[in-house]
């Protein structure tokens, strides 16, 4: 017996928005309209409404798979029905709130998941989400609103969408629909016109996702000029990756809270510059075992954090912090080596030099890039 | 300030722009109108093109028309705003398609963006619609694309001066299915449309920067990279610079280099800083020559000024017993430029 053939990968169509009620629902049901009047067999796989007139009028006519009901410390929770949705088999699914993360107790954690098992079963899926919820421009983001954004998405599920479309409305315009109470209820309204949604910071909000958006064009334009080359190039047994100079960059991960920090700006450094990106973690022993209980789980928290990320990680022996790292970046063929800022000034490092120091002196013909502190 | 007063009295103007016709400009504009018309506003359509589809008839059908004046010219007949009309009329907003168009020879404007700016003069609001290809500054950048140059533009400190401006942005495949072209046409279109959402961008930062400067904000880091090479005479410049505009590139950046003037320099040195300066000129990065007796400060300062994110330094291999006990301006530099992110470049000697 032959096993049934996987199906082609869906469609995957993101509505990238850069604050909530500038209409990103409203068009993805739009396009879901568009496609079902052109007779595709289009479901709602999940819809917030946020009691909003015109966009729940968006729904007419679109058939919505009923959402799953879990019971969560006492509390009732409904979530996107993702088996129902399989068992359905729609050619489209609407999918809102692609960062979503599902409550304690759901089959997956976070809603890309799901639309993940969507999407290999060849189901297409249209997706919204703001870009506020990209991993690695959550500190960015909290130095620029003061907005710690909690529901995160790695960087590289949105890489993967066949289509981002820019819905935008000017800063002036959502602060109006704001104010007439369309896009929350009059009392949360006044408290985000004060705080989230000031002028600033819609504006800087809406240039990030204006230029991610241009990026994502820019690396897509990229990806087929590599799959397709040139007529005129000459072919050559060598890939072209060792032809021409690969950026590679290896992020520096220790115990402290900054290598969160370290680790998003690496890998969003890594995207723009189309660079390999690595991680590494020096300890006398692999195991990790000499680190107290406490640092362990840090570290380990760090390095998972890394590969959620798409992040390479690896732990290096050696006693020799500083030695260890230039040895592993030469023998990768780093490019350039992220750190932290190192902290402890003592009269050991005064003239040993700090950390940061040795790795300079002894990186030779490697970059060295300390990252910025988030503050505000 | 400035903005504020030029505000009294005069007309908004609000622009959609799109990367390509078909993306739905127009449909905008006129929802933008319809709705406006909902709130209570005065609206009237000032022109709009003649040949549009179902739901943009649809929106036509709800709002106020004021008929264009027919200008014959040759054998042709043309279209353009009756500006007496609408100033008779006087709404309060006046939509206006193709903002790019000439008016025939005769009318009381060359332009329509023209006639646009007389609306605003007389205090109307402007809903217009406009294509990223008329934008008569982008004419060389948009040839390269699509091999074409338009015959009708609006230059683009008209389209800057706007207040508000949103991106109308559709997948080139919509485009392609409401009106087939060829392969080699979504390719073009996706550049175009990188190039329209970078152009708006731009105009998104400048009104941020407005907008930090009425609130007296002095930095705001975030809404977009810049990078600043740090220039010495014995730095790796042409590395440093090279991987400055590379960089650049990539993010779509401002990229700018730094020389704080050092007094009694060697002919040879100083004939080396020369040469990387041109070269950073040529690399085409935004150059400037600052005198200070304390470098480390004056760059900094330079680059909080100038909302740095990322600043590119070169290192010695020279370690003098000095330096390890007090520091050097490298180390000093790192330990004062905590917003930004220092990448630090080996020196040539050193390689």
């Amino acid at each position: 017996m032959t096993p049934p053939a996987t199906p082609a990968r869906g469609r995957f169509e993101i509505f990238l928005g850069y604050a909530a009620g500038v209409g990103k629902t409203y068009q993805m049901l739009d396009a879901g309209q568009e496609l079902r009047q052109k007779g595709v067999d289009v479901v709602i796989g999940y819809f917030e409404p946020h009691g909003r007139k015109d966009t729940i009028s968006r729904t007419k006519g679109l058939e919505s798979v009923p959402r799953r009901k879990l019971e969560y410390r006492g509390t009732l929770f409904e979530e996107m029905d993702t088996d129902a949705i399989l068992r359905r088999k729609p050619e489209v699914c609407l999918v809102d709130e692609l960062a979503h993360t599902n409550v304690p107790g759901s089959e997956r954690v976070k809603r890309w998941q799901d639309v993940h098992v969507l999407l290999d079963a060849g189901i297409t899926v249209l997706t919204s989400v703001n870009i506020q919820h990209l991993e690695s421009l959550n500190d960015q983001i909290w130095q620029m609103t003061g907005v710690r954004v909690r529901e995160t998405i790695p960087d590289w599920v949105v890489d993967q969408a066949d289509e981002i479309v820019v819905v935008d409305v000017t800063p002036r315009a959502l602060r109006h629909r704001l104010e007439r109470g369309v896009i929350y209820s009059r009392e949360k309204a006044d408290k985000a016109l004060e705080n989230f949604f000031t002028e600033q910071n819609l504006s800087a909000l809406r240039e990030i996702a204006m230029r991610h958006a241009a990026h994502e064009i820019e690396e897509k334009l990229s990806a087929q000029d590599d799959l397709a080359p040139a007529d005129d190039a000459v072919p050559s047994p060598v890939p072209a990756d060792t032809v021409r100079r690969k950026e590679c960059i290896l992020i520096c991960i220790d115990e402290r809270p900054s290598s969160i920090v370290l680790i998003r700006r690496g890998r969003r450094v890594a995207d723009y510059l189309r660079a390999e990106c690595l991680a590494i973690y020096v300890c006398r022993d692999a195991s990790l075992a000499s680190l107290s209980a406490e640092d362990r789980e840090t570290v380990e928290r760090h390095l998972g954090f890394a590969r959620n990320l798409r992040i390479r990680t690896e732990i290096v022996e050696g006693l020799d912090l500083a030695a260890g790292v230039v040895q592993f970046a030469h023998e990768r063929g780093v490019t350039q080596v992220f750190m932290g800022r190192s902290v402890s000034r003592n009269w050991k490092q005064r003239i040993h030099g700090s950390m940061l120091q040795r790795v300079v002196r002894l990186a030779r013909d490697m970059e060295i890039t300390i990252v910025a502190e988030r503050r505000r | 300030m400035e903005a504020e007063e030029r505000q009294a009295g005069r007309g908004r103007l609000k622009i959609f722009l799109g990367y390509a016709s078909r993306v739905g400009k127009s449909f905008r504009m006129l929802d933008e109108g319809r709705r406006r018309k909902q709130r209570g506003q005065d609206v009237v359509i000032g022109f709009i093109q003649s040949k549009v589809g179902p739901e943009v008839q649809c929106l036509v059908s709800t709002l106020e028309i004021i008929p264009g004046l027919k200008l014959r010219t040759g054998g042709t007949e043309e279209e353009v705003l009756d500006i007496v009309a609408i100033l008779e009329r006087h709404p309060q907003v006046c939509l206006v398609d193709e903002l790019a168009r000439d008016n025939p020879p005769g009318s009381r404007n060359p332009k329509r963006w023209q006639d646009v700016q007389e609306l605003l003069d007389a205090g109307i609001t402007v809903v217009t619609a406009v294509n990223l290809q008329h934008i008569a500054e982008l004419q060389d950048a948009i040839e390269k694309i699509t091999r074409k140059r338009a015959q009708q533009t609006v230059p683009e400190a008209f389209i800057r001066s706007a207040d508000e401006i949103v991106i109308v942005d559709a997948p080139p495949e919509d485009l392609q299915q409401r009106e087939p072209g060829n392969a080699a046409d979504t390719r073009r279109l996706s550049e175009l449309r990188e190039m329209a959402l970078l152009v708006a961008a731009e105009v998104v930062d400048e009104q941020l920067h407005q907008c930090l400067q009425l609130q007296g904000v002095e930095m705001f880091l975030g809404s977009q990279e810049r990078i600043l090479v740090c220039i010495t005479p014995r730095s790796n410049a042409r590395r440093m610079l090279e991987s400055g505009r590379r960089n650049a590139e990539r993010f779509h950046c401002g990229f700018l280099a730094v020389y704080v003037r050092q007094t009694g320099l060697a002919p040879a040195d100083e004939e080396l800083v020369q040469k990387h300066l041109a070269l950073a000129r040529e690399f085409g990065a935004d150059v400037h020559i600052l005198d200070a007796t304390d470098s480390a400060h004056a760059i900094l300062d330079f680059a909080h000024a100038h909302a740095v994110t990322q600043l590119f330094v070169g290192h010695s291999l020279t370690s003098r017993w000095r330096e390890v006990l007090f520091g050097n301006p490298l180390d000093q530099l790192i330990r004062a430029a905590d917003a930004m992110d220092v990448r630090i470049f080996p020196h040539r000697a050193s390689l």
